[in-house]
């Protein structure tokens, strides 16, 4: 009963947002400075919304008031998308250090050239084995050291298994920076340096955007294109076919041109999670380099590495 | 106003014994002297250098450090963790000595106090120098994560501020009462203060009972407490993956150095003070001794943690704290490794065990060169660990590996010690450094005596 209820509102609310967003008012939220709501200006468009008041009655109300909450975000952005349980699988026997992921990642995110929320780090087990390219992002552990240390609960885990951060929370103590095995975070050591419609963008913590002087950022799994049901930047960018990215709960993971089922891809081949003795659990898993199609190469930032 | 000053004199000379007036006149708080202003003004001069570039990383963000984001800790965290350190020394010189019953420690607890609570405030403010964001500070209280080790930093950090206060405070009470009473020729405010912060004290057996009850019992919670700033302090590290830190032996290691530490700056403070004050009577030779022994113990403590927290690491050679070792024995850091080892502990250690390593002059100077090498030991424990990330460093700029404090950085951290030895100084100014009541019941005066026909001297006062 009580979740017919809120399956009800969830529909309101819903159509709410999709009817104040099709209104053509600004969506999702207007950043603090900058105030959209002109009440007095209001043109009645006479056109009539129903909405359900607090007291649980529909009421109507003229489209044209309708207006967006602010920070939409905070509440829904910490609880994560029902029902999935993301998880990324790399090949790395097909990684040749293209950089697309990385270039895509930087782009999309707007992040300046020293953030590397991806990376692609030279690997090398020991001295006589070949040496590979491994990518690394935020690995979102199950175990996630970051999030323990935090002392606000600016990082977060979701029931989706992504790791996020509230840049509006954030105070900056750098803990998690030097928590996180994999360093995988970034810092915003001053005022970031974008163009203005980036830096006017309303700030969610599932696009990382925009950045915020004197907090912390990394790999945010790109819930936004997931939640549009496309994949991550880094994945789409990739023409080896190297991110396959999916759902655990599905038990299925896609690199964009092939879908295969994630247990049989990590039995088969042999999947682990980097620095799996930390205990961390990454959401990440690795193929491993074998059997690879192409020598491996040095660049000129790896070579005397 | 006359009047009241000669009626004073005359209870002065029918109640006060010459012993007293001496011991008074010796122990009173005093003006400072053309050194003493040239002093607080170098002080303040580097103090207020330091907050003019605080605010200009308040405006600009810690761009202005050479921290990064591989190096993201740097002497702001390091600073902080001395700070801390010496926020011991008032817990082992006041609760230990007190439990123990070592007598000698009368002349001591006072100063070590006043230094206990410098250094506590200045560690606050330290770590909210090394915030990001300074004015999300709040968002500790209204959402703090008890996981975190900087909430319970945050929860017994300020602890041991209110006990360390108190701890400071209510000896005074006593002493404040008879500088309220006696001391006439002082500023309006300092009478003033004096009045306030003496509580309406008369030296009564019930007040006397009830203070030396509070004094005990503070002396025994501030001990755990003691331990736990600093344990606390050392699971920040302790928490972590990182080569260095990754041990269960930090927490009893950052204790004992801190204890070493503390003791060190109380024998600084004592050798000043018996210069400026010439207080040969009250810290003797035999005083230097004492803490000198101690300091040795300490130190000897101190060695004995260290040989654990490096050795045994060296000895497994295990991957990544095979070369962050590497790099503290025989790389880059080895020079400042090897210094404050040889130079801020084993040297120590040798002068300290000869009876005239002992002597004032040189405890003083073993003294000051144990602090000097344990800020810098506090910088080797922070920062090289983070010139090895677990993951391969392709394409990291050498700068996040290679870091160097910039000159901000540093004016700022200057700042923050001046502006510790700012804060000592000023409560030497209206605290007396030697406590009054206890020296004269050692010396077994009749503390009676110190305090004047109290009632009719707070009527007059309130008229």
């Amino acid at each position: 009963m009580s979740n017919n209820n809120e399956a009800s509102l969830e529909n309101n609310r819903r159509s709410f947002l999709k009817k104040s967003f099709f209104a053509g008012l600004a969506f999702p939220s207007p950043t603090e400075n900058d105030n959209i709501f002109h009440r007095d200006d209001v043109l009645e468009s006479g056109n009539k919304v129903k909405l359900l008041s607090p007291d649980g009655e529909i009421i109507e109300i003229d489209e044209a008031y309708l207006k967006p909450i602010p920070n939409t975000y905070t509440a829904k952005v910490r609880e994560g998308i029902p029902g999935r349980k993301f998880v990324m699988v790399i090949d790395l026997a097909q990684c040749k250090n293209l950089r697309k992921c990385h270039d895509a990642c930087e782009k999309m995110h707007h992040l300046t050239p020293e953030k590397d929320w991806l990376k692609i780090v030279k690997q090398q087990d020991n001295d006589l084995a070949s040496p590979y390219w491994q990518p690394t992002t935020c690995f979102h552990c199950d175990n996630p050291p970051c999030v323990k240390v935090c002392p606000v609960d600016a990082t977060f885990k979701r029931t989706d298994g992504i790791v996020l951060i509230d840049n509006d929370r954030c105070i900056g103590c750098r803990f998690c920076m030097v928590a996180c095995p994999y360093s995988a975070r970034s810092f915003d050591w001053s005022e970031p340096v974008l163009p203005l419609e980036v830096l006017n963008m309303p700030y969610d913590p599932e696009t990382s955007c925009p950045p915020k002087k004197g907090t912390v950022s990394k790999c945010d799994f790109c819930p936004d294109m997931v939640r549009k049901g496309e994949m991550p930047h880094c994945v789409s960018a990739c023409p080896n076919g190297v991110f396959y990215f999916g759902d655990e709960n599905e038990d299925a993971v896609s690199n964009g041109t092939e879908t295969v089922k994630l247990s049989d891809l990590l039995k088969e081949r042999f999947g682990y999670r980097y620095m799996e003795d930390l205990g961390t659990k990454p959401r990440v898993y690795y193929l491993p380099p074998v059997q690879r199609a192409f020598p491996f190469e040095d660049d000129e930032y790896s070579r005397n590495k | 106003m006359t009047d009241l000053q000669t009626e004073d004199k005359l209870k002065y000379s029918i109640n006060t014994s010459e012993k007293v007036t001496s011991l008074l006149d010796d122990l009173y708080p005093r003006p400072f002297g053309t050194l003493g202003k040239i002093w607080i003004f170098g002080l303040l001069i580097f103090s207020l250098l330091g907050l003019y570039f605080y605010l200009i990383q308040l405006d600009q963000g810690l761009s202005i450090t050479g921290l990064s984001d591989y190096t993201s800790w740097g002497i702001y965290v390091s600073n902080f963790v001395f700070f801390v350190a010496i926020s011991l020394v008032g817990s082992l010189i006041s609760a230990i000595l007190k439990l123990t019953g070592a007598e000698w420690r009368t002349p001591l607890t006072r100063i070590s106090e006043i230094i206990a609570v410098s250094a506590i405030i200045m560690a606050g403010i330290v770590i909210i120098i090394d915030m990001g964001r300074p004015d999300r500070m709040l968002n500790l209280i209204f959402h703090p994560r008890i996981q975190s080790p900087i909430i319970w930093d945050v929860i017994v950090i300020s602890t041991y501020l209110v006990l360390s206060t108190l701890f400071l405070y209510l000896p005074l009470i006593p002493d404040f009462a008879i500088m309220r009473d006696r001391l006439k020729g002082i500023p309006k405010w300092q009478q003033k203060l004096y009045r306030v912060l003496s509580i309406n004290w008369k030296n009564t057996e019930a007040q006397k009972k009830i203070l030396s009850k509070a004094i005990r019992i503070i002396a025994i919670i501030i001990i755990p407490i003691a331990f736990g700033i600093h344990t606390v302090t050392s699971w920040l590290f302790a928490t972590t993956f990182r080569p260095g830190w990754d041990s269960t032996g930090v927490g009893p290691y950052f204790v004992a150095g801190a204890f070493m530490v503390g003791a060190a700056c109380v024998i600084c403070a004592m050798f000043i003070f018996k210069k400026i004050y010439n207080y040969k009577d009250h810290f003797t030779e035999k005083h230097f001794d004492y803490m000198s022994r101690l300091l040795l113990m300490l130190s000897l403590i101190y060695l004995y943690f260290n040989i654990n927290e490096y050795f045994i690491p060296a000895y497994k050679m295990k991957g990544h704290e095979s070369e962050h070792l590497h790099d503290l024995f025989s790389g880059n850091m080895a020079p400042l490794f090897w210094t404050v080892q040889i130079g801020g502990m084993l040297i120590p250690i040798i002068i300290l065990m000869f009876n005239k390593g002992r002597k004032p002059l040189i405890a003083f100077i073993v003294s000051m060169v144990i602090i000097v090498g344990a800020w810098f030991k506090r910088y080797l424990i922070v920062v090289p660990t983070l010139s090895y990330p677990l993951i391969p460093t392709t394409r990291v700029p050498d700068s996040w590996l290679h870091y160097a404090p910039s000159g901000p950085e540093w004016m700022i951290t200057i700042g923050t010690l001046t502006a510790s030895l700012l804060i000592i100084t000023l409560l030497v100014r209206i605290v007396p450094v030697i406590p009054i009541v206890e020296t004269a019941e050692d010396r077994g005066l009749d503390s009676q005596q110190l305090f004047l026909n109290t009632n009719e001297h707070i009527d007059a006062l309130d008229n």
